[in-house]
């Protein structure tokens, strides 16, 4: 034996160099992007944020690990995208419930939303939104008791309040009574900045526009989802308003409440669950917004964002069909088309 | 209640279809399906059992083409279809290969994907010898059984008793290493390279090196000459064991 | 006009071009190694058959490999001296082909050429003729045979004639330093090219990040007559790439399996036209070019001119030897062949001799498709990267070709921004070989 240029040449085909990317430092930043909402949630909720937080990015962690193990695949979980997972599910959650039905959630999320299709870049739905609706539908009441909180500047005398701001909408246009707010400026900055009832992580838009700033600065994330999907529902909201004022609330409050911001910059955004083209982005968006819309306007739930991107993550496979792009010669718009065919 | 009606009147639908539009098959069909073993390995050139036992009822194709079930099926699809009974050797897939990560050396480290076509076509394969086996187990994930096993030393390894002799592998190999042989036969010279001695010696330790030795020791010329590689001739009988150890590079082997 | 929108654009990347390591050094002319091993399959097609034996004495500038069938080109000694071995070995890009190796004399001697100074009087034939006497290739990278080119059948109208000065490969400089310090050969070379095609409009295509040979080249085209001029390229990775920088220069697009004639342009490369300018002018076949030696573990990166047959040991040596390669590529970083060692030699497509150290280069993982769609907003081919891939990895081959799989360029785009390191090129070569053998077998 004759043992070559001693250390070996690696070969292996074209490209030779490579832009650095990794699945994980997507999924790190991913993270770092949630980290103000975090401390958003950690400054309104304390420690039951802290608690479901850590809980769920564990849960998340050991239940891949587990199902990695138990499949005898590679042990995946240093790409960081259980931790992802983990975060969105906290954020998604009511901060009084119980840990034990957030480990549920995790194991649901990752388990039958992720690893039974194979695990990251397999699975047809966010396994988060998976894991929350799997809990909306399991402990209904558990994922809709909030805790009192003092609304800014209500209509009625009660200046202390268990539903979330949609929520009481929702109660009083199907009882009659009087809008609960007053949506004036102060409310919506109020809103705006974090001070309402609600989930976790999806209390502050601005904090989550601050981190979405960073993964559109990183390229992460594009334009086209959080913008078709928040201009459709301000789109339909102006709409309704319009034509029916009385059954409806301000533009302005869709955008700062409930989860339309959580959803449409961090969870449509998700890249294995949502189209590939920025033009399949755009019809992904709108579908979500319409969804949303229409689920808080006439559905029977407040709130729509998560059963809107889960639905359209079952279209997304056929999105990706029809916005596939042209193909470099063929066919086409291209001048010179004409002189050569 | 409109549901369940809409469901009952489907359901009749559906049954009355199935009884009139049901496709009217030679029921042997059915027979010889249910004796041949169902392994789908393709072995016998159709496209599954089931178009195979079509072809032996309608098309009077012959019966001894299945690997797998070997002469039982033979004699129960004989009785079956009144006719007599035809005999087939077993045979096994052997990779005509020995030298694995300990013996023979590799030229570069191949980064790509894990497949021995896809390596071969990166600057001719990671290996030193341009005959041998990659080792990235293409042949192991075409075999409809699992009996070809990938040593951790990197070589592709045939579990005669596991295989079924199917020849799957044999079109898989890019380096055309796998050959079908006669199960009896347990000798053979697991080198497929076509260099000259010396070169051979330069790559690999347990290489043919065409001394020719083995060729004058087997009986009935069993072992010939292919240019300056020694290749066993299946359809003689090799008993003599000399052979194995009169190798000077140890690459005779039974197996 | 919405779609438009969508694809106004051209597709591509921008990898660090890393050109600063070799672009300020001047051409410096390689001496004569002690062996020279030219391979007789260094153009697209047939490879030439050699015609000479061992043992025979060899002039520099005879013919040593004669081209056989019609997409074929002559090989010529690239010195004089005799003739060591005739013998297969293997090419850069793996399998083996005849190459003859030659032992320089020193003596250097030329056979007999025949210059053609009136070439504005000759007829086209004959100056094809020279041309493929001279064995010139497409020296940009593909090596299409040039006399080949310049034959387009009577019905294919061509209108313009781009020099391909892109570069557009990253570390390469080759034809920057040709640009900067040859200008009027190229451009004598690409006015023969135009003469020969009877073509009155020539543009010479500079991406903007060489604005010195923009400067270089323009300054030698103000003296022509016609409609010539020097345009400046959007610096995006890959639009050195024929049909891209048809479409980028041109707006046309080349219809897909068409060729360039096909929306009435050709391209050539600069160091094609200066090859076509030294086989007509001088009489010289193409028996050298300029290789920029590069790269971090190269101890002064260089750029050559080397004689076609030269080992890469020997141009590593000349170039303070390596220090630390974990790779080897001849060629750019974006499209070279990996090489599994230093015993390959220049050809004449050869534009680069290029060493990694093991943290710059991929290392591929074939990890899951995570469908972020960057390798589809970086393909210039308007293909879906991630989905090919997916079909070519469970080897469903049918339906790779039903998208398009045989419209892939291979400019490895898809694989440089892919972050589950998928080897796409790879998929994509296989699922290539695979629809190219299918249209072969009907």
């Amino acid at each position: 034996m004759n043992p070559q240029a001693d250390p070996r040449f690696v070969v292996s085909p074209s490209p030779h160099v490579h832009s650095g990317v990794t699945v994980r430092r997507i999924m790190l930043d991913v993270v770092i992007a949630m980290l103000p909402a975090l401390a958003v949630a950690l400054w309104f909720f304390g420690w039951n944020a802290l608690r479901l937080v850590s809980a769920c990015v564990v849960g998340c962690v050991a239940v891949e690990w587990l199902c990695r193990r138990g499949m005898r695949r590679d042990i995946g979980v240093t790409d960081l995208s259980a931790v992802v997972t983990g975060m969105l599910l906290a954020f998604n959650l009511p901060p009084t419930l119980p840990t034990w039905m957030a480990v549920v959630g995790c194991a649901v999320a990752v388990g039958l939303g992720k690893q039974v299709f194979g695990g990251i870049g397999y699975n047809p739905f966010n396994p988060a939104l998976v894991g929350r609706v799997a809990l909306t539908i399991s402990f209904p009441v558990a994922m809709t008791r909030w805790t009192p909180w003092r609304v800014p500047s209500p209509l009625s005398i009660e200046a202390v309040t268990t539903a979330t701001p949609l929520g009481a909408v929702k109660t009083a246009l199907s009882s009659g009574e009087p809008m609960p707010y007053a949506f004036d400026g102060r409310t919506l900055l109020d809103f705006f900045l974090g001070n309402q009832n609600g989930c976790l992580g999806e209390v502050s838009a601005a904090a989550l526009l601050l981190g979405a700033a960073y993964l559109l600065a990183r390229g992460w994330i594009s334009w086209h989802i959080p913008v078709t999907y928040v201009g459709t529902v301000a789109l339909l909201a102006a709409a309704v308003r319009a034509t029916d004022p009385a059954h409806s609330i301000p533009v302005a409050a869709h955008l700062v409440t409930g989860g339309l911001m959580l959803g449409a910059l961090y969870m449509a955004t998700d890249m294995v669950t949502s189209p590939m083209t920025k033009r399949g982005h755009l019809v992904f968006g709108a579908g979500c917004g319409v969804l949303t819309f229409v689920i808080r306007q006439w559905g029977g739930y407040p709130e729509g964002v998560s059963f809107s991107i889960l639905l359209m993550n079952a279209c997304t496979p056929l999105i990706n069909r029809y916005t596939r792009p042209r193909v470099f010669g063929h066919g086409g718009r291209s001048p010179a088309r004409k002189t050569t065919a | 209640m409109v549901i369940g009606g809409a469901g009952l009147v489907c359901g009749a639908a559906l049954a009355f279809a199935a009884r009139f539009l049901a496709v009217h098959e030679d029921p042997r069909i059915e027979k010889v399906l249910d004796i041949l073993p169902g392994a789908n390995c393709g072995g016998c050139a159709y496209a599954g059992c089931a178009d195979y036992a079509r072809a032996i009822v309608v098309d009077n194709a012959p019966i001894n083409l299945c690997a797998p079930g070997g002469q039982e099926v033979i004699d129960r699809l004989a009785a079956f279809l009144g006719v007599a009974s035809q005999t087939r050797e077993r045979n096994v897939a052997i990779v005509l290969c020995g030298g694995d990560d300990e013996h023979a050396g590799r030229k570069f480290d191949y980064n790509g994907i894990a497949d021995c076509a896809a390596a071969h076509a990166v600057a001719g394969g990671d290996k030193q010898c341009v005959f041998g086996c990659l080792g990235y187990g293409t042949c192991a994930r075409v075999c409809p059984v699992g009996a070809i096993e990938i040593t951790p030393q990197r070589i592709a390894r045939v579990h005669p008793d596991v295989c079924i002799g199917c020849g799957a592998c044999v079109d898989a190999c890019p380096r055309h290493l796998i050959r079908l042989v006669p199960a009896e036969r347990r000798i053979h010279v697991l080198c497929s390279s076509k260099d000259k001695g010396p070169r051979v010696k330069e790559v690999c330790t347990v290489g043919c090196i065409g001394c020719t030795r083995c060729t004058r020791l087997a009986e009935n010329e069993a072992i010939r000459m292919d240019g300056a590689l020694a290749v066993v001739d299946y359809s003689k009988d090799l008993e003599s064991e000399a052979v194995i150890e009169k190798c000077p590079t140890r690459c005779i082997v039974k197996r | 006009m919405v779609p438009r929108l969508f694809h106004a654009r051209p597709r591509g990347v921008h990898p660090d071009d890393r050109k600063a390591l070799s672009a300020a050094m001047p051409v410096e002319t390689l001496p004569l190694p002690s062996i020279l091993r030219v391979s007789m399959a260094q153009h697209l097609g047939a490879p030439a058959t050699p015609v000479v034996k061992k043992g025979e004495a060899v002039r520099r500038g005879q013919r040593i490999g004669a081209a056989s069938g019609f997409i074929s080109a002559h090989v010529h000694a690239p010195t004089s001296g005799t003739v060591k071995a005739v013998q297969d070995a293997p090419t850069l890009s793996g399998p083996p082909a005849p190459a003859v190796d030659i032992e320089p004399d020193g003596e250097d001697a030329w056979t007999d050429l025949q210059p053609c100074p009136a070439w504005r009087n000759t007829p086209a034939a004959a100056l094809v003729e020279r041309i493929a006497e001279a064995g010139v290739v497409g020296m940009g990278g593909a090596g299409f045979p040039t006399h080949v080119k310049l034959q387009p059948p009577p019905e294919k109208h061509i209108d313009t004639l781009i020099i391909n000065g892109a570069e557009c490969e990253p570390y390469l400089t080759a034809d920057y330093r040709l640009m900067l310090e040859d200008p009027q050969r190229i451009w004598t070379g690409a006015c023969i090219i135009a003469h020969v095609l009877g073509v009155e409009r020539v543009r010479i295509a500079i991406e903007d990040n060489k604005p010195d040979a923009i400067a270089a080249m323009a300054g030698v085209v103000r003296e022509f007559k016609g409609d010539a001029a020097v345009v400046s390229l959007e610096t995006l990775y890959p639009q050195g790439a024929e049909k891209q920088q048809i479409r980028a220069l041109l707006g046309r697009e080349v219809p897909s399996g068409g060729l360039p004639m096909d929306v009435g342009a050709l391209v050539e490369n600069v160091a094609t036209a200066c090859a076509v300018h030294d086989a007509v002018l001088t009489g010289q076949p193409l028996i050298e070019r300029i290789v920029t030696v590069t790269g971090t573990p190269v101890q002064r990166p260089k750029n050559v001119r080397a004689r076609i047959g030269t080992c890469f040991n020997d141009l590593a040596g000349f170039c303070g030897g390596l220090k630390g390669a974990a790779k080897l590529i001849a060629g750019g970083p974006m499209m070279g062949l990996a090489q599994p060692s230093l015993d390959g030699a220049v050809t004449k497509t050869a534009s680069g001799v290029l060493a990694l150290a093991s943290e710059e280069c991929t290392a591929f993982e074939s990890l899951p498709c995570i469908g972020c769609g960057r390798c589809i907003a970086a393909c210039p081919a308007g293909l879906v990267p991630a989905e090919l891939s997916l079909y070519l990895e469970a080897e469903d081959y049918e339906a790779a070709a039903a998208c398009h799989v045989m419209d892939c360029i291979e400019c490895g785009c898809c694989a440089y921004v892919c972050p589950a390191r998928r080897p796409m090129v790879q998929h994509m070569r296989r699922g290539k070989a695979w629809a190219a053998a299918r249209s072969r077998s009907r």
